[in-house]
């Protein structure tokens, strides 16, 4: 019923932006580590999320984090907190930071940035371990529907 | 056999239980039941702090893993090592000659390991043993290099090192190395790639957790070449190293460069104090 509600006050948004673009990695605004306006102009899948957050070739936070919430999944790592009760401790705002550029809020952090395109050392072409080339436009980690998944995800890890 | 291998356990576990009063030295196992080896110890001074203590990849691997390194019969890398002890006997290049022909046995290189990389002051550079081998061969055997980490110049490489295994590492980093090895800890630290990680992210600050399913050590080399069962073969440094910096989204070096040349000085100081173990064996 909420999520309904939500996501029709989302619709109208949309339309009454007329087509909100996305905001582009180099335009997320931030107020401290925290990013309130959705990527997108629209909410998130958490089914989506779920996968994202999961899935090696995705965001693979699987390999970092733990969670009891994807016991399912095999081969948690241990490097990061556990996530369950992350949408409890976090609003829906500081996740979105985190997930975009996590160093806004912990300095030095192993944790990757997924939504940023510049600043790299080295940048390579993926996992080829070859350079990035000069004329192809370098991609985020997560694209702007796929952090905002990841952030409707991550705020149903109430527990 | 069996029994031989119930004392390794039984004295790693000992020796383990031991260790547990930090930097102390840990003898893992004895190699062969008769060689020693160092798998824990105080960290070098130049660390800092920033270990207290360094323990060799040995300590990290499941006890199957480890069973298989403590003797040369169950070591699947020793058979680079047989055909490597036949590659040193035979005569290679114009000049007609073999390595035995100018430095005996290849037992006799016991303790030339444990120092390299380090500074040649005839060539002004830090050389790795790869390109110490590849300067015999052209110069002296008039014989072709052989391609960095190719196989025969990793089993060569694997040779020596057995050769030397329970001997502490002891790399030079002051006088002529001193700038090479200030390279090699700037490329340590340094964050690469995408993924904006360093080698310290993973071996400095997180070994012993789990990322994804891989158990992260210390990343030491004391134990190169190593024997991965992942792609059954002898494994050298660089290639290590060219895939952890790979993994982080980055356009890596190559084996043989300046840089992994300099970031190697750097790690295997790292390793100063544990025993050489090379041929291991890693999954
Ligand atoms: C390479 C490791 C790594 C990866 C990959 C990673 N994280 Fe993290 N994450 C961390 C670390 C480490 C922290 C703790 C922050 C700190 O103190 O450095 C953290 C913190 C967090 C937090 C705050 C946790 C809390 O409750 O305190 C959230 C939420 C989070 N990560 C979500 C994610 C999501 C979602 C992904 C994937 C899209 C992800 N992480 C991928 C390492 C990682
Ligand atoms: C994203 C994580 C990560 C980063 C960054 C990383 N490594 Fe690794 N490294 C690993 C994993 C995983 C292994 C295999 C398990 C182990 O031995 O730690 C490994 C293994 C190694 C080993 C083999 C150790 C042994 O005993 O077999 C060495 C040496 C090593 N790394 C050095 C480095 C160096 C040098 C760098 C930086 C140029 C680096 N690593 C960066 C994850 C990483």
């Amino acid at each position: 019923m909420k999520r309904t509600m939500i996501a029709l006050f989302a619709t109208t948004l949309c339309f009454g932006t007329a087509q909100a673009a996305e905001v582009s990695p180099g335009d997320v605004e931030f107020d401290g580590y925290e990013v309130a306006a959705s990527l997108t102009g629209a909410p998130g899948d958490p089914e989506a999320g779920r996968n994202i957050v999961t899935n090696k070739s995705l965001g693979n936070c699987v390999s970092c984090h733990a969670a009891e919430a994807y016991a399912d999944v095999p081969f948690h790592g241990e490097i990061g907190p556990w996530l369950d009760g992350a949408g409890g401790r976090w609003s829906e705002a500081e996740l979105r930071g985190l997930v975009v550029n996590a160093k806004m809020a912990f300095d030095g952090t192993m944790m990757p940035a997924f939504y940023k395109t510049d600043g790299f050392v080295r940048l390579g072409d993926a996992y080829t371990g070859n350079a990035h080339p000069e004329d192809k436009p370098v991609e985020p980690l997560l694209t702007a529907q796929q952090i905002e998944d990841v952030v409707a995800y991550l705020m149903t890890l109430t527990e | 056999m069996k029994t031989k291998l119930l004392q390794g356990i039984a004295a790693a576990t000992l020796a383990l239980t031991a260790g547990t009063a930090q930097a102390e030295e840990v003898i893992g196992y004895d190699l062969n039941g008769e060689i020693p080896v160092v798998v824990e110890t105080a960290a070098p001074d130049h660390l800092d702090g920033a270990l207290n203590t360094i323990r060799s990849g040995w300590t990290f691997r499941d006890e199957s893993t480890k069973t298989m390194q403590m003797d040369d019969f169950d070591n699947p890398g020793m058979l680079a090592v047989e055909e490597a002890e036949a590659a040193w006997s035979t005569a290679e290049g114009s000049e007609g000659k073999s390595c035995a022909d100018c430095h005996g046995a290849a037992e006799d290189m016991a303790g030339v390991k444990p120092v390299y990389p380090k500074y040649v002051e005839a060539a002004g550079e830090v050389r790795t043993l790869q390109m110490q081998m590849n300067d015999c061969r052209e110069n002296r055997m008039g014989a072709d290099p052989w391609k960095y980490d190719a196989s025969a110049a990793v089993a060569m490489e694997a040779l020596l090192s057995s050769v030397s295994r329970g001997l502490p590492m002891n790399v030079a980093i002051d006088g002529d190395a001193a700038e090479t090895w200030e390279e090699g800890k700037e490329l340590y630290y340094t964050r690469t790639g995408q993924l904006q990680l360093s080698c310290a992210n993973c071996h400095e600050d997180n070994y012993d957790n789990l990322i994804r399913a891989d158990h992260l050590s210390q990343g030491h080399t004391n134990g190169f070449p190593v024997y991965r069962l992942k792609n059954t073969k002898l494994n050298g440094v660089h290639s290590r190293f060219k895939g952890c910096v790979r993994d982080t989204r980055a356009h890596t070096y190559s084996p043989g460069s300046p840089e992994f040349v300099a970031l190697e000085l750097y790690v295997a100081s790292r390793s100063n104090g544990l025993s050489v173990e090379g041929p291991s064996v890693r999954n």
